[in-house]
């Protein structure tokens, strides 16, 4: 009786004594977070953030020719694409690539199906804005280079 | 020194009210950070230095912010707890010794004052949770009250022990009867039990019956708002400070100690402790009230009350 009642005490007292050596452990260790939005934390390369398109490294032109693979393939229909030939070239260049990333699920199909891997998925994880149409209609033509002058792209756009 | 002088009283109460601020507002900080740091976060970086300015903040928020009471509130009782639990806090601090010489104002029995005022903080819980008129409230305060039963008993006898060894309840004699050997090793089981018992004092996890969040929402001071709220976190903070002073006073040889001068030594002896119950805090998880009373009923006061009459009859010896 009274020797597992001591027993009890001395054994609870060691598992008190466990229990502090791991939190101080803990404390000493470094930290996992970071301090956002002044550091950002290092993507894995496989991330999966929204769909980007692929520049040609020499022009920096979109590797993308507008064949519409992506958005038909795509299950939530959140792609569209519209393109024309630039004057003297072989093949045809997007004039419109729009991302609806409020349907978007990022199943990565529409990166799979492109024949020429002109998409590839961003690390942009720092998304956020005061309404939903600012994701509703994403332009991923805005961040690359045009092979369209600025006044013919007008031109063609409204006819 | 016996003689109460006025001007003395006002200065030693502004340096007390100084010392209680800026105790707050580092030990918040330092538990927040501790926290943080315990979960492998950063816990607060924002404000100031390392969010050493984070608390200033968070008063400023809490000042600005209106104090509602319940349509069926006791209002006098209401607004008087928060009060009833802060204001013991200078009185409590005056006996305090940060040197041999730095001391509010010395009594004879310095040891037992503190200790009879660190009791109207539970009053002030209990008040709090009665005049809410809160299920909540009442059933924190209740349990407060059920929490001073199983502690204060132990608490005393352990705080005998100690007394009966120094030979006196001034809070100055008990620490520098210390110069030599400490306390704590001369006494390693009071020590043990006094240091569980501030925890149970000072309503800290995991012995935090009185609010216990997963239970009562926030038990007696689920209804307050704002300064009444700050008041009462105030206090809380502010008799962890006692409790460990009086730890370093009674156990840890008071400012005693090598090469650094006497107030920092007291100080870091205190925040030594505090530390420790921050750590406690983010380690331990709350025990059940039954647990509670039954480990203040069946483990400190039979071993406290042993650690006594062994103590006494060494000492008659």
């Amino acid at each position: 009786m009274i020797t597992s009642y001591v027993h009890e005490i001395v054994r609870g007292t060691g598992s008190l004594l466990a229990g502090m050596k791991v939190t101080i452990k803990a404390m000493l260790s470094r930290t996992q977070t970071v301090q956002w939005p002044r550091q950002y934390l290092t993507l894995p390369q496989r991330f999966r953030g929204h769909i980007q398109l692929v520049p040609v490294e020499s022009t920096g032109y979109p590797k993308c020719f507008a064949c519409g693979n992506c958005a038909r393939t795509c299950p939530s229909k959140c792609i569209t694409v519209k393109g024309k030939k630039p004057e003297g070239a072989k093949k045809k260049s997007p004039t419109t690539f729009l991302l609806d990333f409020t349907k978007c699920s990022l199943c990565g199909l529409c990166v799979e199906s492109c024949p020429v891997s002109a998409l590839g998925f961003s690390k942009d994880y720092a998304m956020a804005g005061p309404s939903r149409q600012d994701f509703a209609e994403m332009d991923l033509l805005s961040s690359l280079a045009s092979p369209f002058s600025t006044q013919a792209s007008k031109e063609k756009d409204h006819g | 020194m016996k003689d109460i002088n006025l001007l003395h009283i006002v200065i030693s109460l502004l340096g007390i009210m100084g010392m209680v601020s800026l105790n707050a507002v580092l030990v918040v900080w330092l538990e927040r950070k501790t926290a943080g740091r315990m979960q492998f976060r950063h816990g607060p970086m924002e404000v100031g230095f390392h969010g050493i300015l984070q608390t200033l903040a968070d008063g400023i928020k809490l000042v600005s912010k209106q104090l509602v009471a319940p349509s069926h509130a006791d209002t006098a009782l209401f607004i008087m707890a928060p009060v009833v639990s802060l204001v013991p806090i200078f009185v409590a601090m005056m006996p305090i010794p940060f040197s041999a010489t730095i001391l509010a104002h010395e009594t004879d029995t310095g040891l037992l004052l503190v200790i009879a005022l660190g009791l109207l903080n539970t009053l002030g819980i209990l008040l709090a949770g009665w005049g809410s008129d809160n299920k909540y409230g009442l059933l924190g305060g209740t349990r407060a009250v059920g929490q001073i039963l199983a502690y204060k008993i132990p608490l005393l006898l352990t705080v005998l022990t100690i007394v009966i060894l120094a030979g006196s309840f001034s809070l100055r004699e008990i620490a520098m009867s210390q110069n030599g050997l400490w306390n704590a090793f001369m006494q390693p089981v009071a020590f043990l039990i006094y240091i569980v018992c501030i925890v149970l004092e000072t309503n800290r996890s995991p012995f935090d019956m009185a609010e216990a969040e997963s239970e009562l929402v926030a038990g007696f001071h689920t209804e307050y708002s704002g300064m009444a709220f700050s008041m009462f976190f105030l206090a809380e903070y502010s008799y962890m400070f006692v409790a460990a002073a009086l730890a370093t006073v009674m156990f840890l040889g008071g400012w005693h100690g090598p090469i650094l001068p006497a107030p920092i030594w007291f100080i870091l002896k205190v925040y030594f402790l505090l530390f420790l119950m921050i750590w406690f805090r983010w380690t331990f998880p709350r025990v059940r009230i039954d647990q509670m009373l039954m480990m203040g009923w069946k483990v400190l006061l039979p071993i406290s009350l042993i650690n006594f009459l062994i103590t006494a009859v060494v000492l008659a010896l």
